[in-house]
């Protein structure tokens, strides 16, 4: 591992040296630093901020500092009545442990579980650029079939991220140039012929706080999750939903898809597909059929379509049903 | 004096390992020590030709083949640690680094440079490859081949029949406490804090290596964070530790990472099975065909047992069993729990399912009226076997009557249900070993270098002692661990508690019986008379699955064992050994898998977030029971071994249990959700 200077951030508008890199609850940079992925020559810990807090905002959203723990922020009295699907999303991630230590913008950055980025033995477009991209003929079960290019097919990795992309929510940095809000759909760039850069963020912008937007529906909404084991894995498909109905028609609807893409992924051709027509199984169905058009799928992760359509149509049904009976 | 032997007495060091007093290899305070750090080849065949270290990396010593010590050839060529400019597989040490901390030797061998000419590599096992072979004898010197009647014609004649082909992937031990080693010099004499399972051969083993008597190595292996056959024999561990220490002339420690456990230290071959059954319509075998393949490395022949299980099983007049292996520039596997047996009954009791489909007739039927008289290849009598009595009393606990034979027929919810069964057997084995007792005051003082690997080993050899001497077990203390102790045999094959039992129970009562201060016991003459045909524990597994029709995801809703493994010493470190078979059985149907990158010659899931094993979640309701069975022609315990049986069957039952539920055979392990997920 290479030696490191520690230093805690004393303001998210300090500038961070061109080598620096911030730690948060460090459950991922620290395994990264330890494979030789990451080499950062200082690390600057944001945990000592005062942006540990969630409090409301006037329009009824709520405001979620950076440094909120997993944990905490599943458990949140508000979130678990005004965004369930972020709870749920939440208690789906990684193991009681992580949650405790990683913090909202720690999950939201944490880097893809794409077995060749994480081993500096072999080439990966991500990691080493120009290198190549191993995965397209290996290992490639989990990465993605929305979104990739020829010189990456990543996933983020994040269960947190798809209910945030769900519920519409902003995320707010900071840097010694200034603050600006960024919708956590546009946070993590499509990799293109530049996989090495996972999100529109510049060196030294620090993550303060993710807005969650008022959202009345999002009371009936879900996270359901499929993995290879019961619990303390990553996704292999998810989806994030929140639906709104009356009279059996679909007034609204959010819904994200995790796993399948280097982003959280918004589905927006399905929910543009679904406002006004009939909370069917069919009509959910069909509108995940026609978000998945888009997706290229590679000899071992076609599984995926099929996955997320079943999933989403199963999620939805749900909260279908669960609404119609109130 | 009741008897102590067949209470459950809790694990007499449990207090230390929960508090943390208890010390593992890596824990041994040392002056002075320094760290070493595995360098690793980033291709799997090629040459080695030089290596340049980073200046600015404090590295204290960098050994490679061109400066590394000269060793003596070792009988396990993976011993030959930087010896030659030839890599022979992807991860092979071709480096060791030696550093003041952990963290500067770990960066030292990253920036490290290897010059290194690569060549083309195969690492695929596929049943069509020309390479194949049969091996002259298989782990540890079965026959490879073995044959009766004629099996094509019976095949040819059957009026049902099956022939299937399963596969099973590379699966990897990975203990809790993965290998590690304190190596310390004084002179000649060497010093080891080694995790393993059998340290007199770790001490002969690397002695040899360098050039030493075997009593000038001294191995200390006090407390073991688990094995699971991986620390059987000396790793490359202990020899680059005990070389690096000797260069520095330092204390050195060496633990492997978590991904160095994937290719240095064994793993279960990848198996390809093909299985062909012949039976009457009443379900009467009349042909049994089990043809197997697996891999092994460039530079050492393992080659699995993987069909040698059914030499045991069911009786059939025709028969044959056959195995072939390739050797790929790959990693070589070794001994994971119950190695051959496991994948060998994964696919048999598979196929046996698949067969009793075909015929209408239950499993548990099928079975029964296939159980042969005697060992069903040579004619052995059993010593006990009670199989029969497992299936019957395993169906009534587990509530198998009235099954629907038909599959995908119970749904709730989103759930397909159903449940499988599947028979189970391991080999009962003693090996030689020697015991020493001594009385000291009131008390006595057991000796014996066996490992205890968190079995329960150290607790069960006291109570075995306590019975033999006539006393309670708080007057006797067993010192294990240690290879200045009596030579006891490897922690293996599930063959410790009757080989270490047997030498202790002699030297306790020799000693009762002379009255005198010290008596040794050594078992040698008499395990060499024994018969070695017709001795095994069996058992039956049974389960019952939930299948999400949404996303294909399987939940092993119950999971129940029924052994008869001979008489049980100890209810709770038995219970232990068999509920973690089982879950190591869930593991390998449904979640273990390395997963092969062809290219890089690489598992690339090599951790163990990537490569999954049960979580607690995953375990539901699990139990295991055993018939009262005490065999007294095995050794003066009456014991058979417990550890391995409960991988034995346990996965077939749960992917019988899978195709119950949905309807899908899943031939290739194991059974993921991708493998069962259909359109909604
Ligand atoms: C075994 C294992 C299993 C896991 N399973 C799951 C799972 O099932 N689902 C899931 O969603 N996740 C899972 N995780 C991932 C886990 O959720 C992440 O590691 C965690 O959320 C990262 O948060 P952290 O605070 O520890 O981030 P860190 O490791 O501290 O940082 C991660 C990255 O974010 C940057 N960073 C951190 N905070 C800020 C900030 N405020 N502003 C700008 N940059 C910042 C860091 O520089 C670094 O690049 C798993 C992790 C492990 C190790
Ligand atoms: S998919 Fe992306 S991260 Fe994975 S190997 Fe290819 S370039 Fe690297």
């Amino acid at each position: 591992m290479k030696t490191f200077e520690y230093r805690t951030a004393t303001a998210a508008s300090a500038v961070l040296a061109p080598d620096a890199a911030f730690l948060a609850g460090g459950t991922n940079l620290v395994d990264l630093m330890k494979l030789g992925v990451a080499t950062p020559d200082v690390l600057v810990d944001v945990t000592k901020l005062p942006l540990d807090r969630i409090t409301d905002l006037p329009d009824g959203g709520l405001r979620v500092g950076a440094t909120v723990r997993n944990s905490d922020l599943a458990a949140d009295p508000r979130i678990r009545e005004r965004y369930p699907v972020l709870s749920q999303a939440l208690l789906a991630g990684a193991s009681g442990q992580l949650r405790n230590m990683a913090t909202t913008g720690g999950n939201l950055l944490q880097r893809t579980r794409c077995t060749y980025f994480m081993d500096p033995s072999t080439p990966c477009n991500k990691r080493a650029p120009g290198s190549g991209c191993p995965a397209r003929a290996g290992d490639h079960r989990n990465l993605a079939i929305l979104g990739g290019s020829e010189a990456c097919i990543a996933t983020h990795p994040s269960d947190m991220a798809v209910a945030l992309a769900a519920l519409g929510a902003q995320v707010r940095v900071e840097s010694a140039t200034g603050e600006r809000t960024i919708a956590v759909t546009e946070l993590h760039r499509l990799p293109g012929d530049r996989p090495d850069l996972d999100t529109v963020l510049d060196h030294g912008e620090m993550i303060t706080a993710v807005d969650l937007p008022a959202l009345p529906f999002a009371t009936r909404s879900a996270y359901r999750k499929a993995r290879d084991r019961a619990s303390y894995a990553f996704a292999v498909g998810s989806v994030a939903a929140a639906l709104d109905v009356a009279d059996g028609l679909v007034r609204d609807v959010r819904l994200a898809w995790g796993a399948v893409a280097p982003r959280p992924w918004r589905a927006t051709t399905a929910e543009r597909l679904l406002r006004g027509r009939p909370a069917t199984h069919e009509n959910f169905l069909a509108a995940a059929d026609e978000e998945l058009r888009a997706a290229r799928p590679l000899r071992d992760n076609a599984y995926k379509t099929t996955l997320t359509r079943n999933l989403t149509a199963a999620v939805l049904t749900r909260l279908a049903s669960a609404g119609e009976a109130r | 004096m009741t008897a102590t032997v067949g209470t459950p007495l809790a694990r007499l060091e449990g207090p230390a390992k929960v508090t943390g007093a208890a010390r593992y290899a890596a824990e041994y305070p040392q002056d002075d020590v320094v760290h070493g750090w595995i360098v690793q080849s980033p291709v799997p065949r090629g040459r080695l030709n030089a290596v340049l270290a980073d200046p600015t990396a404090d590295a204290i010593a960098v050994l490679w083949h061109g400066n590394a010590p000269r060793l003596e050839p070792a009988d396990d060529p993976e011993l030959d640690v930087l010896q030659s400019d030839r890599i022979s597989y992807r991860g092979q040490p071709v480096a060791l680094v030696v550093a003041e901390t952990l963290e500067a030797a770990r960066r030292a061998a990253q920036v490290l440079q290897l010059d290194i000419t690569a060549e083309e590599h195969d690492a695929v096992l596929r049943a069509d490859h020309p390479g194949l072979y049969t091996p002259e004898q298989v782990n540890p010197a079965f026959p490879s081949e073995t044959a009766s009647g004629d099996v094509d014609a019976a095949l040819a004649a059957a009026p049902v029949t099956v022939d299937v082909t399963y596969s099973t992937p590379a699966l990897h031990n990975s203990p809790m406490e993965p290998h590690a080693t304190i190596a310390r010099w004084a002179g000649d004499d060497l010093t080891l804090y080694d995790s393993n399972q059998h340290p007199s051969g770790i001490a002969a083993t690397v002695a040899g290596v360098f050039g030493l008597e075997p009593e000038r190595v001294h191995v200390v292996t006090e407390h073991v964070g688990g094995g699971f056959g991986s620390k059987g024999s000396a790793r490359p561990n202990a020899v680059l530790a005990a070389m690096a220490a000797r260069v520095v002339g330092r204390p050195v420690k060496l633990v492997l990472p978590r991904q160095a456990m994937f290719s240095l230290v064994g793993y279960r071959t990848p198996t390809i099975q093909q299985i062909r059954l012949g039976a009457d319509p009443d379900g009467t075998l009349t042909a049994i065909d089990h043809a197997a393949i697996g891999q092994s490395s460039r530079i050492l022949e393992y080659a699995e047992q993987t069909a040698v299980v059914t030499r045991h099983m069911y009786a059939a007049p025709n028969r044959r069993t056959g195995h072939r292996l390739l050797r790929l520039d790959m990693p070589t596997p070794r001994w994971m729990r119950a190695p051959g047996e496991a994948p060998g009954m994964a696919a048999f009791e598979c196929a046996l399912d698949e067969l009793a489909e075909k015929l209408g007739i239950d499993p548990i039927e099928l079975r029964v009226r296939n159980e042969p008289a005697a060992e069903p290849e040579g004619g052995t009598p059993f010593t006990s076997r009670h199989y029969v009595e497992c299936l019957r009393t395993g169906a009534e606990r587990f509530g198998w009557a009235g099954r629907d034979p038909r599959p995908r027929q119970r749904r709730e919810g989103d759930w397909w249900i159903g449940t499988g069964v599947a028979g189970a057997i391991y080999p009962t084995m003693a090996q030689p070993s020697t015991a020493r007792v001594r009385a000291v005051g009131d008390d006595f003082e057991v000796a014996i270098g066996a490992a205890d690997l968190g079995t329960g080993a150290r607790t069960i050899l006291t109570q075995i002692a306590a019975d033999a001497l006539g006393v309670p077990v708080d007057r006797v203390r067993v010192r294990i661990g240690d290879s200045t102790l009596p030579k006891a045999s490897v922690a293996g094959g599930s063959s410790g508690s009757a080989s270490w039992g047997w030498a202790v129970t002699g030297a306790c009562r020799q000693l009762r019986e002379t009255g005198g201060d010290e008596a040794v016991f050594d078992t040698t003459e008499l395990i060499e008379k024994q018969e070695t045909e017709g001795r095994h524990a069996f058992g039956a597994h049974f389960a019952e699955v939930r299948v999400d029709a949404v996303t294909g995801e399987v939940r092993v809703s119950r999971l129940f064992g029924m052994y008869a493994a001979g008489r049980i010493l100890n209810p709770r470190t038995a219970r232990s050994q068999f509920l973690g078979g089982m879950i190591m059985g869930m593991g390998m149907a449904l979640h273990e898998e390395g997963v092969l990158d062809p290219a890089m010659g690489e598992w690339m899931n090599h951790d163990l977030a990537g490569y999954h094993i049960p979580a607690h979640a995953d375990v539901e309701s699990i139990d295991a029971a055993w018939l009262d069975e005490r065999d007294d022609q095995l050794n003066p315990m009456g014991s058979k071994g417990i550890g391995e049986i409960g991988i034995v069957g346990s996965p077939a039952a749960i992917v019988n249990a899978v195709w119950h539920a949905t309807g899908v055979r899943v031939r290739d392990l194991p059974v993921r959700l991708d493998k069962l997920l259909c359109a909604d």
